[in-house]
């Protein structure tokens, strides 16, 4: 009986969440525009991807929790800005969060902040609660 | 004590697997405490480690010890329950060596040259899989993985195929290969982030609170069998409702991960309801825990396994139970989402539930594979100390890092107009960080203690209590503490 359930159970509800994540997946492009994700998008995210940028940041609320979340970066501080920002790092500021320089080109920052810009018009249900992510 | 020896002979692989295990352990908990110090003093070790690498050395130190512990165990495990000895322990052996190596090259990776280096060295742009959270290792390290997991299952199903079929071997089993399959998500990496992001859960979610709720019951079940002599029947069907629970609730649980990632708002109803209800079968465990030992037909020599065991009932419910349910329903979660509150979560969570169990498998296991029953009483004495000890040091961290999030969530998070930035955030949150790292510290200790507790021999007078003939059950066992 006992195991019945079990097997019963989760045979209905590993359906129910495939039936579910493959509606779920039908709205991906419209939710995500994914329209714009551009070549220059995906370049983007394969620099997020390959400086462990989840190491440190959260972007849409996930990664670690000690540096900003940059999945609202780019309308809380623009484009230019997290450009400029990468480049000065690190502060060297004693006894302050350090981020280490990436030395990325001029061409994969655009690419990165490509990625983070369209990252930020996802349609996340209005999370984060305000600006400062 | 009572001398024992293992009922196999092949039981003995699991040895090298533990004490890898442990090993591990340690060198995550260290690098644990690194990071705590950088969370204050933002510039501690860095340029030299910042503190993306020591996250992930620390976060994969603990994937991989965890799942040298579940190797561990069920090497140990299987052949006694399926009562013969193991296929291939030759196999269990390379594999062990295969995976330990493995295992320390990536960590000497992630330290000693830049991530991006790394995955140029270790051909990433051949499949893209790295640099997202937990699954950061090099492409040779994942299939490695899969390699080694591959040949580790056919070993356990081998072995049970030849042997008794119980109830406790097929949900290990079932676990287990629920393990191997779902990593394979972790070589899938779509360019829309929303589908990165949807798949990424089916392994971490689907893990954590899924499958390796399998892999915990089946462990806790059959230590439990062991040290309180209560009826297979019994415990076969505690089992089976506690895993129908976790896969009934925990399957469409994920939907409290797929909230604000850009999922349909279903997702907020789904995973709340369902979420909600996965403090069940961890509530289930405990009840079952103290039940089993109350109505336990023997005393078993071995009370440290018994407190472990209990312990990890308890704990598991608290951090995957109660400290789960505090921030899943999607109205607060809309708040506390990224915040420290769900790194409290995930400490207690861990430690309870899998940290845990693979000690009280450890706990049962490594005495009779040295030749005795139990330990002695003076080193059980050490081990249940550790317990507590680690187990302090986890809820000052805990209850630190739950401070630190609700600040956080109040100055960042609620006001509607001129909110603290993360940064401002972080410095106001100075005290509970401190705090965390005295908790970090104590369980450092306790994590020694438990270490120094196999080096512990036994007293004068319990020698010669052994020399003259009377056995551990002339003396009544100690009472478990906690029970």
């Amino acid at each position: 009986m006992a195991r019945n359930i079990f097997y019963g159970g989760t045979v209905f509800f590993v359906l129910v969440f495939i039936a579910l994540v493959t509606d779920s997946a039908g709205h991906i492009p419209k939710r995500s525009n994914a329209a714009a994700l551009t070549p220059a998008v995906e370049r983007g995210k394969t620099i997020w991807e390959t400086r462990n940028c989840i190491g440190c940041h959260t972007l849409l609320g996930e990664g670690a929790y000690f540096a900003p979340e940059l999945g609202n970066v780019v309308p809380r501080r623009g484009a230019e800005f997290v450009k400029a920002w990468m480049k000065a790092q690190p502060t060297g500021v004693p006894g302050r969060r350090q981020m280490p320089q990436f030395h990325l080109n001029e061409q994969q920052l655009d690419d990165l902040v490509q990625f983070l810009d369209w990252s930020s018009k996802i349609n996340t249900e209005k999370w984060p609660p305000n600006i400062e992510g | 004590m009572q001398p024992a020896t293992m009922k196999y002979k092949s039981q003995g692989v699991a040895k090298y697997y533990f004490v890898a295990a442990l090993a591990l352990f340690v060198g995550q908990i260290v690098f644990g405490i690194s990071l705590g110090l950088q969370y204050v003093i933002g510039d501690f070790l860095f340029p030299y480690i910042p503190f993306n690498q020591a996250r992930m050395v620390h976060t994969n130190l603990l994937i991989v010890w965890l799942l040298f512990g579940f190797m561990g165990s069920a090497y140990y495990l299987v052949p006694e329950e399926s009562e013969t000895e193991l296929w291939s322990p030759k196999l269990a052996l390379a594999l062990f060596w295969i995976f330990l190596v493995a295992g320390a090259l990536t960590i000497v990776g992630y330290l000693a040259v830049p991530y991006a280096k790394l995955a140029e060295l270790t051909g990433n742009e051949l499949l893209q899989t790295m640099g997202r959270e937990f699954l950061e290792q090099p492409l040779p390290t994942k299939v490695g993985i899969v390699i080694v997991a591959l040949g580790f299952l056919l070993n356990i199903a081998m072995t049970v195929l030849k042997g008794r079929k119980t109830s406790i071997t097929l949900v290990l089993l079932m676990g287990l290969t629920g393990l191997a399959l779902l990593f394979l998500f972790s070589f899938y990496n779509p360019k829309n982030l929303v589908q990165d992001k949807m798949a990424w859960w089916w392994v971490v979610h689907l893990w954590v609170e899924g499958v390796w709720e399998l892999i915990l019951a089946s462990l806790l079940a059959f230590v439990l069998i062991k040290t309180t002599g209560v009826d297979r029947e019994v415990i076969d069907k505690w089992m089976y409702l506690i895993i129908a629970m976790a896969l009934i609730t925990g399957i469409l649980g994920t939907g409290h991960h797929y909230y604000f990632i850009g999922l349909p708002g279903y997702w907020q109803w789904i995973g709340s309801v369902f979420s909600a209800l996965e403090p069940i079968p961890f509530f289930m465990m405990t009840v079952f825990a103290f039940n089993m030992v109350q109505r336990r037909r023997r005393e078993h020599p071995n009370q440290a396994a018994v407190l472990w065991a209990v312990g990890t009932s308890v704990l598991g419910f608290l951090g995957a139970g109660l400290w789960g349910f505090i921030h899943t329903l999607s109205p607060v979660n809309y708040y506390t989402h990224g915040t420290q509150v769900t790194a409290a979560h995930g400490h207690l969570a861990f430690y309870g539930a899998y940290v845990l169990v693979v000690i009280t498998m450890i706990s049962y296991a490594m005495p009779i594979m040295r030749g005795r029953e139990a330990n002695p009483k003076r080193a059980q004495s050490v081990e249940m100390w550790s317990f507590w000890i680690m187990t302090l040091g986890m809820a000052v961290m805990v209850l630190a890092l739950t401070g630190a999030g609700i600040l956080q969530v109040w100055l960042q998070r609620l006001p509607t107009s001129g909110a603290l930035g993360f940064m401002a955030t972080q410095d106001q949150l100075a005290f509970f960080y401190w705090l965390r790292i005295a908790g970090g510290l104590g369980f450092l200790v306790g994590l020694i203690t438990y270490l120094a507790s196999f080096f512990v021999g036994e007293t004068a007078a319990e020698r010669a209590a052994v020399g003259a003939g009377a056995g551990p059950l002339a003396s009544p066992a100690s009472p478990v503490r906690g029970a």
